[in-house]
């Protein structure tokens, strides 16, 4: 039982840092219609830069995180700029390429920038882990604990869902959003700046790559490297496939199931195969829904 | 006084010359209508003047400024509405979102109002009012596009041929409302197939025929006039 909540915990605190980078794909996906391949390794920048700040400046974790959102703010809506904007009347399959060739170019830089081998990542929160249960079971002390960076992950991703969500759907910019997701003309027709959506847009999933990021290194899931971000960025993408991509809820939904399958998948089918197992669920779900569990269905007009 | 002047403008699709130097005026207060076949060029024409296609040359100008190289989302600030062909309300808004949004130009604090104004002049939209639009009927919708082009309080309105796929009965419900709006102190721009309707209430009208406005006049003159019975109102 012990085991089986600890595997949960992990699948649950994992599969939120996925719904978190699964929200930038899927809110880029549904305003600029384009698969942004590079997100994940807006990921891995967002992380070196939190580790500069923390072990080159030694400044306070708080300060790194921050310093790391604004970074990759920046490098979001600068590669929205130099390498999408030019090709907006372009066929996708160009846009696709050239997002595929910005990952390999951040992947790159880190490389020049910060060598290949991997860092230990500081930790950036204290303290002791919080027992939730123990039980001695013929002499062996179980206990089920909740570490301070589980706690900090689960909560900051759901805080970051939660805050989405509103944005989304009560302000001006998040209505917009959906305006422009749904039918780019109409939008520009209601007096809605297409271009400026669209920066905002890769500008919030780019934050958000950061903090997911940083949750992901800190919880020592990933080592850092310049290839950091792109096993996570696959599987986010995966996510939100799953949840059907465009949707924000599939996203969130996408992310955690993804999470819990690959920590159960783990635990109870096979740790060699888990990964398998994780897209052999998502074949099955497109088999039977190819829209994603929460996708919408394209209606093609005439 | 001339409030939209279209004058001698050129629109490619790639290689294809689809208006082939269009000029036209619309002034303060009128109704003036669009007519002409399919592929004609209405469309196109329409899309131009709201900024949503560019012309290659020609200028189009709004209270004596050119606008022709001012974005869309400007030209809307600038009192331009326009009411695409096929409606294209936000089917997964509710039909409130649909209305703010189409008061998006504005200060926020003056939208209930309008909204308010919106259900008074349609009152099936606020029975709807929290609907998500897609479910909405074919004419429900009409309605909608319009009130949402009409939430930006635009000096002109621009219509794309807000008949196509209703019944008679509506057809017969959206023209009146047009006459409405115009009453109200509306100018409009009408685009339409139903030649026979449009021209019943409008000012003016231009005949456009592949990319070239082949005839212009009195709305009355033309509905009567023999050339344009036999190509456009089948008698």
């Amino acid at each position: 039982m012990i085991t089986f909540l600890t595997y949960l915990i992990n699948g649950l605190n994992i599969g939120s840092v996925y719904a978190v980078i699964a929200l930038g794909y899927t809110m880029v996906y549904g305003v600029a219609k384009m698969l942004n391949f590079a997100h994940g390794d807006v990921i891995m920048v967002g992380a070196f830069l939190a580790y500069c700040v923390c072990a080159y400046l030694g400044l306070h974790p708080i300060i790194a995180v921050l310093g790391a959102v604004i970074g990759c703010t920046i490098l979001g809506i600068l590669i929205e700029r130099l390498a999408y904007k030019p090709l907006r009347q372009a066929t996708s399959l160009a846009v696709l390429i050239t997002a595929i060739g910005m990952s390999y170019f951040l992947q790159n830089m880190a490389q020049l920038i910060w060598g290949s081998d991997t860092k230990s990542f500081p930790s950036i929160i204290q303290g002791d882990a919080i027992v939730l249960f123990k039980t001695v079971q013929d002499g062996v002390t179980k206990t089920l604990t909740l570490s301070p960076i589980n706690i900090l992950t689960m909560a900051s991703c759901f805080i970051i869902m939660i805050a989405l969500t509103l944005f989304i759907n009560k302000t001006k910019m998040g209505k917009a959003m959906r305006c422009v997701s749904e039918d780019k003309g109409a939008a520009e027709l209601m007096g809605i700046n297409v271009n400026l959506t669209i920066s905002v847009t890769f500008a919030i999933g780019s934050a958000l790559a950061a903090v997911a990021g940083i949750l992901l290194c800190a919880s020592n899931y990933a080592p850092l490297s310049p290839t950091t971000g792109s096993l996570p960025g696959i599987k986010a993408f995966t996510a939100a496939v799953f949840g059907g991509i465009g949707s924000i809820p599939g996203a969130m939904l996408g992310g955690i199931l993804l999470g819990l399958i690959e920590n159960l998948g783990k635990a109870y089918v096979s740790s060699e195969l888990a990964d398998a197992f994780v897209f052999g669920i998502l074949i099955v779900v497109l088999l039977v829904k190819p829209t994603g569990l929460l996708g919408k269905k394209i209606h093609e007009k005439v | 006084m001339s409030l939209l002047k279209i004058d001698n403008i050129h629109v490619y699709y790639g290689a294809i010359h689809a208006i082939k130097g269009v000029s036209f005026e619309v002034n303060e207060g009128e109704i003036v209508t669009l007519i002409g076949a399919n592929g004609a060029g209405k469309s196109t024409t329409l899309n131009t003047i709201a900024g949503l296609i560019r012309p290659r040359s020609g200028m189009v100008s709004f209270e004596g400024k050119p606008l022709h190289k001012v974005t869309t989302a400007k030209t809307v600030s600038h009192g331009m509405a326009l009411c695409p062909e096929g409606r294209r309300i936000f089917q997964q808004m509710t039909v409130k979102e649909n209305l703010e949004m189409g008061g998006y130009s504005r200060p926020a604090k003056e939208i209930p109002a309008s909204i308010e104004e919106m259900f008074v002049r349609f009152p099936r939209l606020r029975e709807r009012e929290k609907q998500i639009a897609g479910t909405l009927s074919g004419g429900e919708q009409q309605m909608l596009a319009m009130a949402r082009a009409l939430m930006s309080k635009p000096k002109l309105l621009m219509l794309d041929e807000p008949s196509m796929g209703l019944a008679p009965i509506l057809v017969e419900q959206i023209f009146e409302i047009i006459k409405e709006l115009h009453a109200a102190g509306v100018t409009i721009l009408l685009v339409e197939q139903n030649a026979q309707m449009a021209l019943s209430i409008a000012d003016r009208a231009y005949v456009l025929e592949t990319g070239t406005v082949s005839m212009s006049g009195n709305a009355d003159d033309l509905l009567h006039n023999d050339a344009v019975r036999k190509a456009y109102l089948g008698s």
